[in-house]
């Protein structure tokens, strides 16, 4: 299964933010849109950073949620592709301690892939897979 | 008009397309107790069970076992099923808003993805699609006609379709007779002259999408020998600190496997099977009249993309194949519906969890759904479509629960029936596919094989005695 799997039934959506936002209002897009990460993209539309729901909390506890997004983001942003195997963005999501993962194409943001997405669609492969053996082996006693 | 969704007045809904997603939301809507549905089936073929019946392979009848949960779902009081009836042609989607509440594709992907190579369509060169389709008797593929006096063919891909394609050119009449191969392909193939059968994957073994059954399968073939290329076998370092890091006992079977079929010696059999990785083909060359002569393919090496993936980039090492048939198998692909939002580039309808959405405006379009491979794109197995129809069917609904739903002006099954029959006489109910079914099992019995199918609308019709 491939990340393509994954956005044709999410979407290609992406909400971003500037990292001349303040981090207040990038929580306010979170809570909107009921997601737990912006893509902080530059003027081009050029992704430069991810701002996560871990930020805000960091901002909170650190009182500085007026402070802009470009202070907290994460600006090494792995980006993922359409192409890419899911059982590997799986394995790479943990590893490296991430949880979501723009995906581009072409040079444009094509979707956001997140740890629960994935988690998903393993769940519903791996379900899959036992449906069609049970239906095999019940056959097979008939 | 009383509420929707009661005995009396049903949620009605029309499901596009009688493969094993259509048969999956039909099975999620008839389980769940908060309304009272009746669901309306309609396939363009007269046979209902999609890629079950015209894709898995005839000598993994097994698999096709599965037909026996959609039969149970298909004898439901509440079920009625339009077979030889197409969408766009027979009925319209203004037709279906006006006799349906709630209107579900589930077509499947149809098409092939292309190699986008020069030389793709020279003569010879076919979509593995096709001579699937037509090894298994769909009327709209019967008249294809392949090539099988040549004496070496290439798969392209490395996935269950290039699997299947290549064990079945490997099989011997013996072991086909007793699959429900059509009559007509058991023929060709008998007389086939293939000694070479190259499968030809643009990755390693580590990443080959068959599963460690189906590998194992290939070493099995009663004259066909299997090999590997040691060198092409043998693990480059990104697979295997890849594969160290979480060791897939499968892969790790998978790749013993293949690196035994390396070591195999011919034994007299009369075919070879060639599983060749890390090659892509570049080119076809043809002769005069345009047919194909030869391929050539490049070596690849694999990188690692950021997010982990191991994908195939060309090296500067070609290699000529001497073949004169060629299957391209690198996926399959959508078709659009007339008047459904489709996004071209990866062949689904356009959705946000299997509601319809509109394109410009990104809302959902009301009373619109789709499931399966026309959702998601072509990956899976068929078991996978449950997980998937059910997420459809829970957005199905719960937009009938906030009344979001079509205003059908006349929800009434056999007024839809009455216009069905007479846009297309021929149409088949789910009895008519019942005795067809019947009768293939019959005359399977006759000459010792699982079913003998039909494989023409008007063979079918015929046998009914219309």
């Amino acid at each position: 299964m491939k990340v393509r799997t994954i956005l044709a039934t999410k979407g290609t959506k992406v909400i971003t933010i500037h990292p001349e936002q303040s981090l207040e209002e990038a929580a306010r897009l979170m809570a909107e849109h009921n997601i737990g990460a912006l893509v902080v993209v530059d003027e081009a539309g050029h992704p430069v950073g991810i701002v996560s729901e871990r930020d805000i909390v960091r901002a909170v506890a650190k009182g500085i949620l007026s402070g802009l997004v470009s202070q907290l983001m994460t600006k090494d942003v792995i980006i993922g592709l359409p192409q890419d195997d899911l059982i590997s963005v799986a394995h790479t999501m943990t590893e490296k301690r991430f949880r979501h993962l723009p995906i581009m194409e072409h040079g444009a943001l094509v979707g956001i892939v997140s740890i629960r997405d994935v988690v998903e669609s393993q769940r519903d492969q791996y379900q899959g897979e036992i449906d069609t053996l049970q239906t095999q082996i019940i056959a097979d006693d008939a | 008009m009383s509420e929707v969704g009661t005995d009396a007045n049903p949620l009605r809904v029309a499901i596009i397309g009688a493969g094993p997603s259509g048969f999956y939301v039909a099975d999620h809507l008839f389980r769940q107790r908060d309304f009272s549905v009746a669901i309306d089936m309609f396939d363009r073929l007269p046979t209902p069970f999609g890629l079950v019946r015209a894709g898995v392979a005839p000598d993994h009848q097994k698999i096709k076992s599965v037909t026996k949960v959609f039969d149970g779902i298909a004898l439901r009081p509440q079920f009625r099923f339009y077979g030889n009836v197409e969408f766009g042609t027979h009925i319209t989607l203004a037709d279906l808003r006006k006799y349906y509440h709630q209107i579900c594709y589930t077509t499947g992907a149809q098409s092939d993805r292309r190699l986008g190579i020069p030389g793709e369509d020279l003569q010879g060169s076919h979509p593995a699609t096709e001579f699937v389709a037509w090894y298994n008797g769909h009327p709209d593929f019967r008249d294809c006609q392949f090539d099988l006096s040549q004496e070496r063919v290439a798969v392209v891909g490395i996935g269950n379709v290039a699997v299947d394609v290549a064990r079945i050119l490997c099989r011997t009449p013996d072991e086909l007779v007793k699959t429900d191969i059509a009559d007509y392909a058991l023929e060709a193939l008998s007389r086939s002259q293939v000694k070479e059968v190259y499968l030809l994957g643009r990755r390693g073994p580590a990443q080959a999408a068959f599963t460690t059954p189906e590998c194992k399968e290939l070493g099995e073939l009663a004259d066909a020998y299997v090999m590997t290329l040691p060198e092409e076998v043998e693990l480059d370092d990104l697979s295997r600190a890849a594969l160290d890091h979480s060791p897939d006992q499968a892969t790790i079977k998978k790749i013993e496997i293949l690196q035994e079929y390396a070591s195999r010696k011919p034994m007299g059999k009369s075919r070879q099977l060639a599983l060749r990785f890390l090659v892509s083909p570049t080119e076809l060359f043809g002769d005069e009249a345009g047919q194909v002569v030869k391929m050539r393919v490049v070596r690849n090496v694999l990188y690692a993309t950021e997010a982990g993936t191991l994908r195939p980039q060309s090296t500067d090492q070609f290699e000529t194949l001497p073949v004169g048939l060629v299957f391209r198998s690198v996926g399959y692909h959508g078709l659009p519906l007339p008047g459904v939002p489709f996004n071209e580039k990866w062949g689904v309808i356009v959705n946000r969890k299997g509601r319809v959405v509109n394109t410009d405006t990104q809302q959902p379009v009301a009373g619109e759904y789709t499931a399966g491979w026309i959702k998601r794109g072509p990956t899976g197995v068929i078991g996978t479509n449950k997980p998937d129809a059910a997420e459809t069917v829970a957005c199905m609904l719960a937009d009938a629960a906030e009344d979001l739903i079509l205003h059908a002006a006349q929800p009434e099954a056999d007024a839809l029936e009455a216009l069905v029959r007479k846009r297309q006489p021929d149409c088949f109910t789910y009895a008519d596919w019942q005795r067809l079914d019947e009768l293939e099992v019959a005359r399977g019995e006759a000459v010792g094989r699982p079913r003998v199918k039909f494989t023409s609308v008007k063979d079918m019709l015929a046998a009914l005695g219309r």
